[in-house]
Order: structure tokens, then C-alpha cells, then sequence
């Protein structure tokens, strides 16, 4: 009779042995220690990237300006791959190896909310610049207390749209395209409705798609025949961009809306500069803004990457300055006093917009409306919430 | 024969050991929360390889829908443990997926082990692709953001439990008329049917057996990582699952168990090197395949009695299966 365990044995003692040699942790009082989270690989890389990008940014003008409290910030990186359980397993090394007083990232909600338990047990803040599911920062059990965010979530994006189709474009019929595989499509999709009708308006249309689809003909040309005036198309410029292409090609004009998830240059490449007309989306911020802190931004991010910075830049950067300020203010450097002084955050000054963070832990801020002409942003509206 | 005996009491004591080093370790924190997520990590990618290696190794029957199977576990888990949070709920929500998975694979395998080698692969893939679509369009799991807030009654206990009592049960089904049925359709179909071998029914037996401790393994990682949806019992689930089997070698349990260790421990160590890491983690892959075409174990087992040769006659153990 053959068994097989003592191999099991072996490993179980090796990782025993492994385990000994895990690194000192001579926290050195001259730093303070942010533990970065981010998905710098994987399927959606260049969220992590970009956002990454935009926390070093903030990061060096802190440090160059003397730090906080006359201590400089050292980032802890990590790529958590763009998987859940790797930025599970991450926040746990960066709050128990590393000793981190808070950790920024990841970006996008799934992998955010799978953090938060492990923040919640080792008592260290998390924000996200780009988590916008509304269930990120509370749920039917309450309020998150280690959670924050510094972007609105999707059902302010939903509304927003919704009161612009209706009060300043003067829509009353519009027809829905929804990727039914996305939680951020639905619930935009759903939040749209419901202000839209609320407002007077009707959905005559409901049509729906899956994440990789490329053939949108059958979709378009059911809308064709209905009788409607605008169309809502909450979804990530992939298919976004063929849609409006596809849309544009069998003479559909009506105006299109969309969501954050238009905001990035694969729009352009995938519909073409002239599909790309009256077409609006919400967005964190606009780079036609002329308030002097995001001239100043943007001319600064052009100098150090070469590169026009889009909204993950600029919610990354709002995020580790977002941080800053509430260690500046906080009454210690650990992460208790750190929660409580980023829920006391009142009117902080940042490039997507002044906010302050409600007893939801989200922040309470402008939304930006774009709208594009020949594929170029043309116009911006900022909507108070 | 008592050196059988004797052989299960050392080894019975051997675990206890393993079980009470590592707790004392955690407990003087020496192994710290980072350590214990890389090795539950480990135990499910344990239970996971051994459970394919089962329908994959030893029976020969390709299988690309493990993660279908893991998604089932993990889904009932969730959602049980969601409405009971107890350590009771917990377990009733394990065997609750793991029977949920077996009356699955037991379905689906009737009807499709009657095909071979890609066919088979097709056919298990759409499955598992299936049972992915269903979980993100049913109003219950939540859709595609997933169930999150998973209460988490995992700990090194229940790790240890639900990894060796896998190992066990499935060595010792290997080792029975069962297992031998299994491995002789592996070996030649046609052959062990012709001594009277039931084959569809051993293959779907297999199957079942596998089906139902990968759904083992799928409860243990929600539970144990708070957060699951859709997406992560994808293709590419199942297919790191046969990675770690092939890399450890089709037919060898102690094989998988090293691959799956090796393997966490090299994703683990190459952690700081984002940019690199896929690459060098693709070469190590593409290496072992180069120089060890069978796999790090062939079919051969690592076990006591292997080890008892190695020492007494100073070479390398002989096959031992």
C-alpha cells in the first residue's frame, strides 16, 4: 500500500524553513511607508499604470517640498496581476511584512473590494482613485470603515447623464445599449433609467451585448426602426467605438452618452474621427478645464512623461495628494488616526475637482460632461452634484 | 502485514508533527498573515492538481473544465456561508458545492466520456464555459461584479484537513479496484474492457471524484480570499490547473504536490519584478517541458517507502507505483 504524504510533509517543512527567514521590519522613522497595489500586468494594466504614473507624480512634489510632517514618503510597489486573490494576498503582505500605513490601488472595484476585509482586520486605510461601483465603500452591512475612494461612483455617473439628456439636451425617448457581462454597464445603465424617467423621459429600447463582441448590426439595426432620440451606451471603448462606428455607418445621428469608460485614445482608433460627432460622455475631470490647478498639472505631466495625461493619471495623482493631506492632518502616522482624518476630509482642493468625503466615504465632487466633435474634445460642462 | 501498519503509524505521526510545527509557528508569529495566504495558495492549488490528475493522470481522459468545477464549490460556499455565517455553515456550504459539482460531472460525464482526447477537451471546456456564463447572467450570484464580503472561516486547520484528507482519498481510490480500473483504460481501452473493464463506468466514476474535490478546493478560496466572480473561473483557470499537472507529471500525486508548491513559490519570489515576472515564469514552464518532457515526477510517487530504498541502497528509488 503506497502512500503519498510525506512529500506534502516535506513542502510543509519547507515552507516552515521559509518562513524563519522573512524579512526584518526596522521601520526606519524617517519614512513613511505607502503601499502601492496596482494591476501592472494582467488584462487591465493600463488602469494600474497610468494610475501608478500619477501617484509618483504627486508623490516626488510632496517629497521635493520637504514631505509630511518633515518625513518623505517610500512607496511599496507591487502588480497584483489584475487578480483578486493576488491583491488579497498583497494588501495582507504590504499591512504585515511591510508595515505600511496605508495602501493605494487597486484600481478597479473587484480587486479594490477584495482588499477591504484585510484592511478592515489590520486596521489600515485603502483608496482607490477608480473604484466606481457603488457597493465599494458601503453595503447593506453599513459604511466601510477602511475604504475610501476619490472618484464618484456609477449611479452619481448614471444621474448625471441622465439630467444632462434630458434638461440641457432636451431628450425624451432614448434607447440603452448595455454590456450585460459588466457590473459598471448595468449600473450606470440602471441609474440612467431611473433619473431619465423620473425626469419625463421613457426608454423605448433595451438592447444588450457581451464584453469582445465586434458585429453590432443586428443590435443597430433593430434601433434603426424604433422611434427615439438619443442613444445611452454605457460601456468601455472597445466596443463602445465600433458600436458608434457601426451606428454611424447605417445613418443613425442621434446623440450617443457614455461613461468614463469612453476615456482613452482607442475610442478614436476604433470608431474614426468622423463617426465621432455629438457624442457625449461623463468623465473625472477634462483637459480643457482652465482651472489653474489642472493647467498646471497637465503641463507638469507633459514634462515628466512626454504624454497627454487622461483621467487615471489624474485620479491617481488626487489620490496619493488626497492621502498626503490627511497625514498631514492626521494626530499620529498609523492607520487609525490616518481613517479617521481621511473621513474628516472637508473641501480638499484636487485636479479632478474640489471634494469632501460624506459618511459614505465617498467623495462628494463635480462631474465633468464632454462632449466630442470630429474625435477631439470640444466641450466641457462641470455638473455640482 | 504489520509493516503496513507500522508504515501508516509513522506516517500518521509524521502529519501530526507537520500539523503541530506549523501551528506552533503561527501561533508564535513566525509565519505571518503573508505566508499563510501564499500557502493556502498552495493547499488549494494542491487539491485542485491532484483532483485533475485523477481524470487527467491516471485515467487519461483530458480534461480542460477543473475551474467549472471549482466554480460551483466556490459559488455555493459563498452564498451558504453568506446566509450561515458559522464554521458549520462553512463546512455544510464545501459539501454542499463539492455534491452540487459531483451530480455535475457525473451528468456531463455519461454523455461526453464516450468521446476521446480533443473531443473530450472541446467537450469539458464548453461545460465549464457554461457554467461560467450561467453564474454571471443568474440574478443570485450577482452577475459580473461577483459576491463580495465572503465571511472567511479558512484557517491553517481547515487547510490542512481538507489538503491531506484530498491526498488521502484519492490515493487511496487509486490504490483500489477502482483506480487500478482507471489507470488500465489510461494504459489501453480497448484492452481493459476486453478483461471485462466497465469503462464509461470507471471514466464517469473518475470524473465525479474529481469533479467533487475541485469544488472542495473552489469553496476553500472563497472563503479563504473574501471576494469571487466570474471571471476567475475562466479558460485560463482550468488551464493553469493542467499546468501544474503536466508540470508535476500525468499520473504522479507527490508530482502535482511539488509542481503546485514550485510553482507558488516561484510566482511568490519573482513578486518585485512585475515587468519580468510572466517571462521568467513562461521560460521556467517552457524549460522543464524541454528537460523533462514527463514532468518533474514521469509517474513515479515520492513516499516513504521510496525514500526508505533511497537511503538503504543509496540510488535513486525504482518506479514505485
Amino acid at each position: 500500500m503506497k502512500k503519498t504524504l510525506t512529500l506534502l510533509l516535506a513542502g510543509a517543512l519547507g515552507l516552515a524553513t521559509f518562513a524563519g527567514c522573512s524579512s526584518d521590519d526596522a521601520a526606519s522613522s524617517n519614512t513613511i511607508k505607502i503601499g502601492i497595489n496596482y494591476e501592472l500586468s494582467g488584462p487591465v494594466a493600463t488602469y494600474g499604470q497610468a494610475s501608478l504614473d500619477g501617484i509618483k507624480m504627486a508623490m516626488e512634489e510632496i517629497n521635493a517640498a520637504g514631505g509630511i510632517k518633515g518625513k518623505k514618503i517610500e512607496l511599496k510597489e507591487y502588480d497584483n496581476k489584475s487578480e483578486p486573490a493576488e491583491a488579497t494576498t498583497l494588501a495582507t503582505k504590504l499591512m504585515t511584512s511591510d508595515k505600511v500605513v496605508a495602501v493605494l490601488g487597486p484600481a478597479t472595484s473587484g480587486n479594490f473590494k477584495a482588499t477591504i476585509p484585510i484592511a478592515t482586520k489590520d486596521k489600515v486605510p485603502v483608496i482607490s482613485g477608480s473604484a466606481t461601483a457603488d457597493d465599494v465603500t458601503v453595503d447593506d452591512k453599513g459604511v466601510k470603515e477602511y475604504a475610501f475612494r476619490t472618484c464618484f461612483n456609477d449611479s452619481f455617473q448614471g444621474n448625471a447623464m441622465a439630467n444632462f439628456a434630458s434638461k440641457k439636451l432636451n431628450k425624451t425617448k432614448a434607447v440603452m445599449i448595455v454590456d450585460s457581462s459588466s457590473d459598471y454597464s448595468k449600473g450606470l445603465a440602471e441609474n440612467f433609467k431611473k433619473t431619465f424617467t423620473a425626469n419625463g423621459g421613457t426608454i423605448v429600447g433595451e438592447e444588450a451585448y457581451v464584453t469582445k463582441d465586434t458585429e453590432f448590426n443586428p443590435i443597430l439595426t433593430r434601433i434603426k426602426n424604433q422611434d427615439f432620440d438619443v442613444i445611452y451606451l454605457p460601456g468601455y471603448y472597445n466596443e463602445a467605438g465600433k458600436i458608434i462606428k457601426q451606428a454611424r455607418a447605417l445613418q443613425i445621428t442621434a446623440p450617443v452618452l457614455g461613461g468614463d469608460g469612453f476615456d482613452s485614445p482607442v475610442l478614436l482608433e476604433q470608431a474614426g474621427a468622423s463617426a465621432l460627432n455629438d457624442v457625449y460622455f461623463t468623465n473625472h475631470y477634462s483637459s480643457l478645464d482652465q482651472d489653474p490647478k489642472v493647467v498646471k498639472f497637465i503641463a507638469d505631466f507633459k514634462a515628466k512623461y512626454n504624454s497627454e495625461p487622461n483621467a487615471f493619471h489624474a485620479l491617481g495623482y488626487d489620490t496619493m495628494k488626497f492621502l498626503a493631506d490627511a497625514i498631514g492632518r492626521a494626530s499620529a502616522v498609523d492607520g487609525e488616526s490616518i481613517k479617521t482624518a481621511l473621513a474628516e476630509t472637508k473641501d480638499f482642493s484636487a485636479v479632478t475637482g474640489t471634494f469632501s468625503v460624506d459618511g459614505n466615504h465617498n467623495p462628494v465632487k463635480a462631474i465633468v460632461v464632454i462632449g466630442l466633435k470630429d474625435g477631439q474634445q470640444a466641450t466641457s460642462e462641470k455638473i455640482e452634484s | 502485514m504489520s509493516n503496513r501498519y507500522a508504515r501508516i503509524g509513522v506516517q500518521v505521526v509524521l502529519l501530526a508533527l507537520v500539523y503541530g510545527i506549523v501551528w506552533a509557528l503561527i501561533n508564535a508569529g513566525v509565519i505571518d498573515d503573508y505566508i499563510q495566504a501564499t500557502m493556502a495558495t498552495i493547499c488549494i492549488n494542491i487539491i485542485l492538481a491532484v483532483s485533475l490528475n485523477l481524470i487527467t493522470g491516471f485515467t487519461g481522459q483530458f480534461s480542460l473544465g477543473h475551474a467549472g468545477f471549482m466554480a460551483i464549490g466556490a459559488y455555493t460556499t459563498a452564498l451558504v456561508t453568506m446566509e450561515y455565517p458559522t464554521t458549520w455553515g462553512f463546512l455544510g456550504g464545501v459539501f454542499l458545492g463539492a455534491i452540487l459539482a459531483a451530480i455535475v460531472g457525473f451528468l456531463i460525464g455519461l454523455p461526453t466520456l464516450r468521446l476521446r482526447g480533443d473531443y473530450l477537451a472541446i467537450a469539458t471546456l464548453g461545460m465549464a464555459e457554461i457554467i461560467r456564463i450561467l453564474l454571471l447572467n443568474f440574478d443570485f450570484t450577482n452577475g459580473a461584479a461577483g459576491l463580495s464580503g465572503i465571511p472567511s472561516f479558512v484557517g491553517w486547520t481547515w487547510l490542512f484537513v481538507f489538503t491531506v484528507g484530498t491526498i488521502v482519498l484519492i490515493s487511496n481510490f487509486l490504490h483500489s479496484s477502482h483506480g487500478r480500473a482507471s489507470i488500465s483504460i489510461r494504459e489501453d481501452e480497448i484492452a481493459a474492457e476486453s478483461v471485462g473493464i466497465n469503462a464509461t463506468r470507471a471514466k464517469t466514476l473518475a470524473f465525479t471524484v474529481g469533479a467533487f474535490f475541485g469544488a472542495i478546493a473552489g469553496g476553500l478560496y472563497a472563503s479563504y480570499f473574501y471576494f469571487i466572480k466570474p471571471d476567475l473561473f475562466g479558460f485560463l483557470k482550468s488551464i493553469d490547473i493542467l499546468v501544474i499537472v503536466v508540470l508535476g507529471g500525468l499520473g504522479s500525486l507527490t508530482g502535482s504536490i511539488i509542481a503546485a508548491i514550485l510553482l507558488a513559490l516561484l510566482q511568490t519570489f519573482l513578486q518585485p519584478f512585475p515587468e519580468l515576472r510572466m517571462i521568467i515564469y513562461s521560460l521556467a514552464l517552457v524549460m522543464i517541458m524541454i528537460f523533462r518532457p514527463q514532468g518533474l515526477m514521469g509517474s513515479r510517487e515520492l513516499n516513504l517507502a521510496s525514500l526508505t530504498r533511497l537511503t538503504r541502497r543509496g540510488r535513486a528509488a525504482e518506479g514505485a507505483s
